[in-house]
């Protein structure tokens, strides 16, 4: 272990270099996990506990390496070159997914322990040894797809994603969720078949799959416009965006709350990366075109379809759940909006979307399931009086909804914000209307769901468990983050510029 | 036409089959079968990008073959994993069929666990 952190001390500090940070970020979970698979679920909080330390140290080693130096970072794999070997590319985009996923894991591990610890003398369960081998894999998969810059390895990635955050649905073997888990499992399928038919296309015209060479060689023909259409009807499947989005509500409430935080706030977020890389990076030329539109509209369905849908609900955590398929589609507007003087604004306003919803709907689901905890169940309308044993879960929760609907100064006020003037700047205007409406609806289901847990307690109120001070703290912890990334809103913008294509104005 | 085309248009039309019937079919078993049926296609789709040669114009392109045979090994285990969980929900619910209608409400989480 000492040699492992001295040897990655000497990595971090060597001036050139570095890019084996890259392999060490996807490497050590797949170690962790695969130690856990060995000695059984009884160290598996032991494991992922520890392998947190040096996994947010390389995260931490990567970020600041690409801030310093103000290039990507960039490791061929074994010194192959490409077309034929892969390479693994961390620019600023993928620095930003790398901590917001290591420090989501970190929450996640922190808070899942009360849930899955197996007793000393006890018998193992399955349980704890899936959720934490499951945990680890998803960290693993998300980070490779971050890294990956070769199309073939993302789809590998991908479904890595997929086998590693489906057992996580039906984990606890609840009633329906192994069909929630299933409806996800025959849409994920689905989904990277068609992004494997795309890339197929791909590699049959320009004979490479890496990001760069096909970026330069791309042409604006219907090859290219087909094999982008696949590829992201196929990735919008496994990101839920309407009409597709209907595995997510059952699955995404269905699941253990630790789970649901994480399939919420990263594992839907992954899926929609690799559309950001191919619509960005890879072919930039489509955004704004008439496909593009018919992605927005298809965005604003979510936004104002799942909207209402949410605040239809009657439970806690499946109004959660559709305010996720609702908040989705926020992301899929910034391809109509990225045209001309918007371009940069929409990518920008996308990004701050991913990471400011990624920490707030993680608190949520957290704070979720410290309601389910201690009422045994999540009816709105039985809720009343639950916040008053949790008072700085309060404070988070209400912090997390004002990041949700807009309010300044959250994350999600500069994302709402930066949406609304590349709108603006793009003058397309029936855009402002859904943004402002979904912003609306957001503030509606939002002010249900509180209302119902801070109104007065009946005085025969008792909560069923002691409510846990850490996990209180620590979803006030991500909520706090998702208000800081809104405060300092620079260094989100200074770090996403890093290593990105030439300026646009260059486009045709 | 050559026999590389055909055996393109054979894969365009296992594709367009297996997507018919993932959509159509309530059927668990089915649909995970028509979802081979699309990789089958896919698959096919390689090969014969491989035998035309890609951009390089190599006959017999070797690249593809290996994105094939990854590709076989995820295809079968996501087959594996969909059995297993069809053959769970069938245990547990008796039921091997996707409801008509869209999930209105998800599991409670009061419920307790089934045996």
């Amino acid at each position: 272990m000492m040699h492992t952190l001295h040897s990655l001390l000497e990595t971090a500090s060597r001036p050139h270099g570095g890019g084996d940070l890259l392999v060490l970020a996807i490497l050590l979970p797949i170690v962790a996990l695969l130690l856990i698979v060995l000695t059984g679920g009884r160290f598996g909080r032991a494991i992922t506990l520890a392998s947190l330390v040096p996994g947010l140290f390389i995260t931490g080693a990567i970020a600041h390496r690409v801030w310093t130096t103000r290039t990507a970072l960039v490791e061929r794999v074994g010194g192959w070159e490409p077309p034929l070997g892969l390479m693994l590319r961390a620019d600023g985009l993928s620095v930003l997914m790398l901590v917001t996923t290591a420090l989501l894991v970190a929450a996640v591990a922190l808070y899942a322990p009360r849930d899955f610890r197996v007793p000393a003398g006890a018998p193992e369960t399955r349980t704890s040894l899936v959720f934490w081998v499951m945990l680890l894999a998803i960290w693993a998969s998300l980070n490779s797809i971050f890294l990956g810059h070769d199309l073939f390895n993302l789809y590998v990635a991908l479904e890595l994603i997929a086998f590693a955050a489906i057992p996580l649905v039906y984990l606890e073997g609840k009633k329906g969720t192994v069909m929630a888990g299933l409806r996800y499992l025959l849409f994920a399928l689905m989904g990277s078949m068609l992004y494997l038919l795309g890339t197929a296309l791909l590699y049959s015209h320009y004979g490479t799959m890496d990001l760069t060479r096909l970026a330069a060689a791309v042409n604006r023909d219907w090859v290219v416009a087909l094999s982008v259409a696949l590829m992201t009807v196929g990735l919008m499947a496994k990101t839920a965006l309407f009409p597709m989005h209907l595995w997510l509500p059952p699955a995404h409430s269905g699941a253990t709350p630790a789970a649901s935080a994480l399939l919420s706030a990263l594992v839907v977020k992954g899926s929609f990366f690799l559309i950001l890389r191919i619509w960005f990076d890879l072919a930039p030329a489509f955004t704004g075109t008439p496909g593009a539109q018919a992605v927005g509209v298809l965005g604003a369905g979510a936004v104002l379809i799942c909207g209402v849908l949410a605040v239809r609900q009657t439970r806690l955590k499946l109004l959660i759940a559709y305010s996720t398929a609702a908040q989705i589609g926020y992301l899929f507007l910034i391809f109509p909006l990225a045209k001309g003087a918007g371009f940069e604004r929409a990518l920008s306003g996308g990004v701050f979307h991913i990471l400011s919803h990624g920490f707030a709907k993680a608190s949520m689901f957290m704070t979720a399931g410290m309601i389910v905890a201690a009422c045994g169940h999540d009816r709105l309308a039985e809720l009343r009086g639950v916040m008053k044993t949790m008072p700085v879960a309060t404070i988070a929760f209400v912090l997390a909804a004002l990041s949700l609907v807009g309010v300044p100064p959250t994350g999600g006020f500069i994302a709402k914000g930066q949406l609304l003037s590349s709108a603006v700047l793009s003058a397309q205007w029936p855009w402002v209307v859904v943004i402002l409406a979904g912003g609306l609806l957001t503030g509606a289901y939002m002010f249900r769901a509180l209302s119902s847990c801070i109104s007065p307690a009946p005085l025969s109120f008792q909560p069923l468990a002691p409510v846990s001070r850490i996990r209180e703290w620590l979803v006030l912890a991500l909520a706090v983050i998702a208000l800081w990334i809104g405060m300092f809103p620079g260094v989100t913008t200074r770090t996403l510029e890093i290593g990105r294509p030439a300026p646009l104005e260059a486009r045709p | 036409m050559n026999t590389t085309e055909w055996f393109g248009i054979a894969a365009a039309l296992l594709i367009g089959l297996g997507l018919f019937g993932v959509i159509t079919h309530p059927m668990l078993l089915r649909k995970i079968l028509a979802f081979n049926l699309v990789g089958t296609g896919v698959f096919l789709l390689f090969g014969v990008i491989a035998r035309r040669g890609a951009a390089a114009g190599i006959d017999g392109d070797p690249v593809p073959h290996a994105f094939v045979i990854t590709g076989i090994v995820v295809a079968f285990s996501a087959s594996a994993l969909a059995v297993t969980m069809a053959l769970k929900l069938k245990s547990d619910t008796g039921e091997s069929t996707f409801p008509d209608d869209p999930p209105a409400d998800a599991p409670d989480p009061a419920a307790p666990p089934r045996p």
